[in-house]
Formats: structure tokens, sequence, C-alpha cells
């Protein structure tokens, strides 16, 4: 066991955990920090994806030690205190999740390239959310969402 | 006498602040009100009678309904009290929406087998089935408010009326929200049945067949929708199964000693198919996991192997001895012998698995006593809506409490209990310990319980005039109707008929997957459509008009999807349309429009139309999320998804080995056009699916003029179809 201090979401939180623990694990199940999901495990689906320093990253892969020297951590619990964030408001406004399981990582990877690009074309989006697997096949409505966020939302069919 | 539930309730319901629970009698047990302040006694009405409770009131005006079914991404979170609060004449602002105790007795429909109440989220058929249910309990929900309020002003009922969560009386000018009738509501002695020509008509709904959020989508935006992964206890232990990828193998644990001396474990438990690992924290688990050195014992499936198993179901297609009939109708033999001309082609399907993107867990907790046990978990409910708890820990039904979770995709894996037992067998080993189980990813591959491969054979005739006068469709694999549902057709006049089903067996884990045979089943009859279609030199859809011209209903849905993706028109060089009809509940028909790469083998769909009769709309919103979805799972099992079996051993095991459909690869647009309808609700979540197979290949074969009859339809059976001959 040994002892990191990890930021998440601009607060400090000690643990205690074997070194090489994966940060998911960490976050979800000595944390509490459940919002952010297991899918697995490869960094494939996506459905783990935070922000360390304002990038995503997926946090099944990142072992604690790689992020407990005070990098900014953030998590869906941190977009925004009243979950009104713009893009989660684009989210419910498009209707897109359905089971909902991955639709955290799916936000977190939108917040990224909205705040790298503030106006992707179509293409820029489908190209940096690609990593994120939906299986409910919610991509059409997670489009409708990105572009509503970016304000560049012409008529996507759906 | 002793005092009865009634009784109590109505002297004690008025003292309280705390809101209402409205109890609506099933067994001719007098409905009544019990406080919500008095949660034992609300327990132990719940525990004594068959009664249901199915909305709460408080005096703020808010309104709990309850939800009978489980949440998977489909919509009941909100279809289901929409139906209530439609007749309820509810104000759907104040409405919030959980779910109610998982007990059949109360909360059960007989939407699935009439005479007995079941609780599942399987089928699509939950809207259907609780279509009834849920009208009559919020008629019956109405009937207490406004005799109340006719108590309370002492009006007659009839002069009342009812508008968005208010009662009215005319004449006197008075008005009163449902809310501030709380303190004066009072159970009528004898609750009416309302029957359908009592409630409202489709004209006067004004939530059916509106666009409203879903109720839970803030909660899934924002990280707070709890999933059983998510679930966490005090003194909670972890815990995780090595099954390796031969279903059914015994296993024979070798280091033992050297697993119990881990960091953090706690016990190992062997089960007959797997290994079992209980530790502090996950992540010990998992290190133990990956350190079990087992000895697989042989198993049913070893020896076999699933690509080469086709010749073998090709030849029993052929054996003169008939399956099991599933449908006969007129005289197939008679029809060929009389034909103009016949056709036979093979259709064949690997196995797929649902991927559902949560994989498979469970929390339970066992008392110190083992006499009882709690449960937490993502489940798609069944026949025995504990799970296969009491039977695992030998206590009786009321001894199970399930927690009902939200689920991160069922698609059919979710209804079986497997992981739910595990757990329970766990937890009985540390007791009073919460177990939460976790399969990981590969566990989730392969140990999956696979959509069957199968092989159709379809032997059709047509007369003279090339009218289609017999199809016969042998389906040949293992599972039953999980090979054979979907081959009965209802809507196509085809005036010979015969469906039968050959059975195998191979010891592969087997489970419905949506939409069920109906996948398989529907490609192989829309293919062998459009294959006479071409020989006759017929449009396809023309053929189809002409099948269809004694089912109105589905003939209206191929007319909308030929008008709105513009059937006929000239289409874009180097790429076709294919059109497949699908009845699965609700009616459909689906256009897309391919390109294929001729270098790669890559297909790719750029766009899907879809018309759809699914009787009175409830959500039209999320219906159109239904196609959305189905459409693009369908998609991704079609073009590249694949389990193969190398004896007997899952050669597959993450998202590396087994790819989803991705962001890129979608289509540009999915167009949905709801028809209009009053007939009662069907179901919507596996209508668009099977659609996509035959759509794919009938536009394949319309731009190439190949066949494309395996699926899925990977680059490289692509090139091999562009290259025969």
């Amino acid at each position: 066991m040994a002892k990191y201090t990890l930021n998440v979401n601009d607060e400090t939180y000690p643990v205690e955990v074997a070194e090489g623990t994966s940060l998911l694990w960490v976050l979800r199940e000595h944390l509490g920090l459940t919002g952010t999901k297991y899918g697995c495990g490869i960094a494939l689906c996506g459905a783990c994806t935070l922000h360390i320093d304002g990038q995503p990253a997926k946090a099944c892969i990142i072992p604690v030690e790689g992020v407990a020297s005070g990098q900014r951590i953030r998590t869906i619990e941190g977009l925004s205190e009243k979950g009104d964030h713009p893009v989660q408001k684009a989210w419910i406004a498009a209707q897109a999740p359905q089971c909902g399981f991955c639709h955290s990582g799916q936000i977190m990877q939108a917040v990224a390239l909205l705040e790298s690009n503030p106006r992707p074309t179509r293409e820029e989006i489908k190209t940096y959310m690609n990593g994120i697997l939906c299986r409910c096949g919610t991509y059409m409505r997670i489009l409708k969402a990105v572009e509503m966020a970016a304000g560049t939302e012409t008529h996507v069919e759906s | 006498m002793p005092k009865t539930a009634t009784q109590y309730s109505r002297r004690n319901f008025l003292k309280t602040s705390g809101g209402v629970v409205l109890f609506i009698g099933a067994s001719g047990i007098l409905p009544y009100l019990v406080s919500c302040r008095d949660t034992r006694r609300m327990k132990e009405e719940f525990a004594r009678h068959p009664i249901t409770a199915w909305v709460q009131f408080s005096e703020d005006g808010q309104i709990i309904i309850y939800n009978p079914a489980a949440e998977m991404g489909q919509g009941s979170m909100t279809s289901l009290p929409v139906i209530f609060a439609e007749e309820m004449d509810a104000d759907w602002a104040r409405v919030s929406v959980e779910f109610s105790p998982q007990e059949a007795e109360i909360y059960g429909s007989e939407g699935w087998t009439p005479g007995s109440k079941l609780m599942m989220t399987v089928g699509s058929r939950t809207t259907h089935s609780y279509w009834p249910v849920m009208r009559k309990a919020g008629a019956q929900a109405r009937y207490v408010l406004l005799s109340s309020a006719a108590g309370h002003w002492e009006v007659p009922l009839s002069e009342l009326t009812t508008s968005e969560g208010v009662v009215y009386h005319e004449k006197s000018g008075r008005k009163i929200e449902y809310g501030q009738l709380v303190p004066f509501l009072k159970m009528p002695e004898v609750l009416p049945e309302i029957d359908e020509a009592q409630m409202k008509k489709p004209g006067e709904f004004r939530l059916i067949g509106k666009v409203l959020p879903r109720t839970e989508i803030p909660e899934k935006v924002n990280g707070t929708a709890l999933f059983a992964q998510d679930i966490r206890l005090p003194g909670m232990v972890y815990g995780v199964l090595e099954r390796g990828n031969l279903h059914g193998s015994r296993p024979t644990l070798t280091n033992e000693a050297e697993i119990v001396g881990m960091d953090g474990v706690l016990k190992v438990v062997p089960f007959d198919y797997a290994i079992g690992v209980i530790a502090q924290t996950l992540e010990q688990a998992l290190s133990a996991k990956r350190k079990l050195r087992i000895e697989w014992g042989p198993s049913p499936a070893s020896g076999f192997h699933s690509q080469e198993v086709f010749e073998t179901y090709a030849s029993m297609a052929g054996q003169p001895e008939r399956g099991r009939v599933i449908t006969e109708a007129g005289d197939v033999q008679q029809a060929i012998k009389t034909a103009a001309r016949t056709y036979s082609a093979d259709f064949k399907n690997d196995y797929v698995y649902h991927a559902q993107m949560e994989p498979l867990n469970a929390v339970i907790r066992v008392a110190e006593d083992l006499q009882s046990a709690e449960v937490w978990v993502g489940s798609q409910q069944g026949p025995d809506t504990k799970l296969g708890v009491p039977g695992i820990l030998g206590i009786p039904h009321e001894k199970v409490e399930v927690h009902l979770q939200y689920l991160g995709g069922g698609f059919g894996r979710r209804s079986m209990n497997d992981f739910v037992e595990e757990c329970a067998v766990l937890a009985r080993e540390v007791a009073p310990l919460p177990v939460k189980l976790i399969w990981t990813r590969e566990d989730d591959v392969a140990y999956g319980a696979f959509r069957p491969l199968s092989l159709q054979r379809l032997t059709a005739s047509v007369d003279a005039r090339g009218t289609l006068t017999s199809l016969s469709h042998c389906v040949v694999g293992d599972g039953g109707n999980l090979v054979a549902s979907g081959v009965t057709n209802t809507h196509y006049d085809i005036p010979n008929q015969l469906a039968e089903w050959r059975g195998a067996s191979h010891g592969i884990r087997l489970k419905h997957w949506r939409a069920v045979g109906h996948g398989p089943n529907k490609f192989a009859i829309e293919c062998m459509l459009d294959e006479i279609a071409r020989d006759q030199q017929a449009d396809p859809v023309a053929f189809r008009r002409k099948l269809m011209a004694k089912s109105p209903r589905a003939l209206a849905t191929l007319d909308k999807a030929a008008e709105i993706s513009g059937w006929g028109e000239p289409v874009a060089e180097g790429r076709a349309k294919g059109v497949a009809f699908v009845e699965h509940g609700s009616l459909g028909t689906g256009v897309c429009e391919i390109s294929v790469d001729r270098n790669t083998g890559d297909i790719r769909v750029h766009h899907f139309w879809i018309a759809l009769d699914a009787g009175i709309p409830v959500q039209p919103d999320n219906i159109r999320a239904q196609m959305e979805g189905g459409i693009l799972m369908g998609m991704s099992s079609v073009l590249k998804e694949q389990i193969t079996i190398v004896d007997g051993r899952v050669q597959q095991s993450n998202f590396h080995d087994y790819p989803l459909l991705r962001m890129q690869e979608i289509p540009d647009s999915i167009e949905t056009v709801i028809l209009p309808s009053g007939e009662r609700p069907e179901g919507v979540g596996e209508t668009a699916t099977p659609m996509v197979a035959g759509a794919i290949a009938n536009a394949f074969l319309r731009l190439t003029g190949k066949r494309l009859r395996h699926m899925p339809f990977t680059p490289q059976r692509v090139l091999e179809a562009l290259s025969s001959s």
C-alpha cells in the first residue's frame, strides 16, 4: 500500500492503495466518484474518459501514481454544480442518452473537444468522438448535441 | 373485530402532512391510502396484500408515479408514467418517477401470459403489456381525487371535471389542485371498474403522443444516475470469477494456497464452472484473478468449431424429414410442383455478443443469519423477480429484496440471472458483508451468452405471372425460438408457407439478443424476396406491395418509406437503395442507401429511412431514438460483429477483437416517420435492428449484382462476394 494525494475537481483527496492501481478504481471504489464508468479496462470504449490538466484521458489505464503530483483531474461530477454546463444542456436538449452508461465519457470527450476547438466541423466531431463507444446507438444525437453546444447545428436528421 | 387496513388508513391519513400513497386493490380488496410518514405501515401493506401502490401525492403538489419496468435506455421511466398521468390528468411538470418494488404479484402485467402476472422487460413488450394496467390505475386514481373533491365541496361527482392536476366545479366556480386535496382525500366505498370507453380518447391526449423530455436524462448527463456498478455499501468487499473461455468446463485450481495468501484475499470460492475470489478491494480481487492457475476439464463444447459447422447445417437442411414445424399454410410441395419457377438459397449468420456497455455486476448483502438478502442489480427482471437468489440461499421469496438500478444496456443479456446467482453464492460466504461482483469485459465476452449462429434455407416458387406462390423456410441451429423467432410472415400474402426448425447442440451459452431470431430470419426472407424480384425484373417495393395487399398497415409503412426515401428516383453514382420490412410488435419498413469501396470491401451506409406503425405512439421522440439506436446496433452487428469458436473456446475477449460501430461509421441521416394510429401501442425496441441486414444486402445486390448471404458482411466477405461469378 502507498499513500497518494489526488486533486480531483479542485478538491484534495488522500488515498491509500497499492501502486499500479488504476485511477478508475481509485475514483470509483475508493473515492466514490462513480460518474466515471468501467467498460473495458483497455482504453477502447471510453466510458472512463475524464480530463487530466484539461486533456481527455482514459482513467482505466492510468496508474494512480501517474496523476498524484498535483495534476488536475476533472470528472463528470466536476463539470458543473447543477448539471448545467452548456454541453450537458445540449445533451438534454438533444435527448442524447439511452441507457446512459457511456455518456459521462461522451460528455467529457465533447467538452474537451469544444474547449480546444469551439466550432468544430461535423467531420472533426466524428473524428474526435470516435474513441467513445455507445452500444445503444445514440451517436446521431451525440453529434447533434455537440453541434448544438458549439452553435453549429444546422439540421441533423434524427 | 380486527382493525382493517382500510379503517386504519381512513382515520389516519388525514393527520399527515407528508402525503399519501394510493393503493389500488387487485383482488377485491378495497382501495385505500396510507400515510407516507408511516413507512413501517407502508412496508407491511406491501408485504401483506396483493395491492398496488402506483402513485404518491404530496400536499405541495408533487406526485411520484411508480414504474414497474426496468429502464435500460428504452424509456420506460417515462412511457409508463406518461400513460398513468394521462388518465389521472396530472400536471406532468409535478411528476417524478421511481421504480416500484420488484413484486410481480402486485406490479406484474398479464401482457406476457394471460392469467399470470409477470414483471419482465423483454421482447419490447413493456408499453404494450402495461397499457391497460397503467390506464386503469391512472383512471382510478383520478376517480379517488374526484370523489374526494365531491365530498369536500358536497357536490355531485358528476359535476366535476379535471385538467392538468386541478379539479374544477364549474357551477360554483371553484377549483382545487390535486396537492391541495391531500388533506381531504377519502377513499370511496367502492372503486369502480373503469373500462376503456370511459377513458380518454386519443384526440383528448395531452401527454401521450407529445414530445416530452425523458425523466431520467438529467441524471444521466451529470453522473448521478446509479447503475449497479456504482453501488457502494459500508463494509463492502469485492468478488470476481475466472470462468475461462470454454463454456461449462470444470476448473481445478492448482495454487489455492498462493491465492489465499495474497494481500486482501478473503476467500476462494469454487463453482462448477469457475473459481471465485473475494477480496477487500477490487484491485486485490483482480490481482488474485490474474494469478489463478486453473486446469480446465473438457466440456460439451469441446471439439466444436463454429465456422466449420455450416456444412453440417446445410446437409441437415437437405434431409427429407421435417424438423419442428412452426408455421404451415397450404401445401408448399404442391406449389413447387406446379411452379413456373423455383428459387432456393442458404443464408447464414455467426454468433454475436450483447456488448452492453456496462459489464455484468451485482451487489448482494446476505444477513448474518443467512435468512434474508438484499440485492442491488440492473436486471431485465423475469419470471422470478428475485432473480434466483431465494433458491441459492434456500430462503423464502419474500425474504429477498431487490433494489432495481438503471441498466447500462440490456439487449437480452440482463434477462439471465447467472451473474446475480454468482453474487449470491459469494455473499453467502462472507455474510453479512455486502459483495460487489464485477465481471470484467473479458469475462463478459468470453463467458457471454450469444445469439446463436444459424443457417436458413429458403425455397420459394412463383407462378407464370411472377406471383409468389410458396415460401418454405428451414432454420437450422441451436436454441429453438432463439433461432426460429421471426420466421412467420403474417403480412405477406403467400398462400403456401412452411417454416420449420431443425435443432443442433454445441454447448455454447445462448441467450436472447435484441430482436432474437428476427435478425437472421428477416435477413433471409427480405433478401429472398429481392432475389426473386430481381429475377422477375420486378421492382422490390412493387413486388412487396403486391404481397402486402391484404395488410394495409404494413403496406402503409412500405409506401411511406418509399416516399420519404425517394425510392425510384435517380441515385448518386456508385450508390444504391435497398428495402426491408419487419414486423416485431410494431410494423416498419426501412430503406437504406449504401456505397461500397471495391478495393477494401467496406460498405458505407449513407442514409436510412424508416416508416413505422407502432399503434398509438406514446413517446414519439423516444420512438425515433429507438429507431436510430436499433439501426446503428443493427449496422454494428451486420457489418462488424462476430464471435468465433475454436475447439469449444471463444476466440474474442474485448473490443480489440470484437469491434463495435463507432461514430465515424454512422450514416449522414436516419429519418423516421411515425404513422398516425389509434390502435394499442406496440413495442419499438426491436423493429429497426432486423431491417438492417436485408436492406443493406438488397442495396448491395442492386448496386453490384452480387449477393451477401452470410452475416456479418465483413470486408473480406464483401470482397469475396464481389469477385464471385
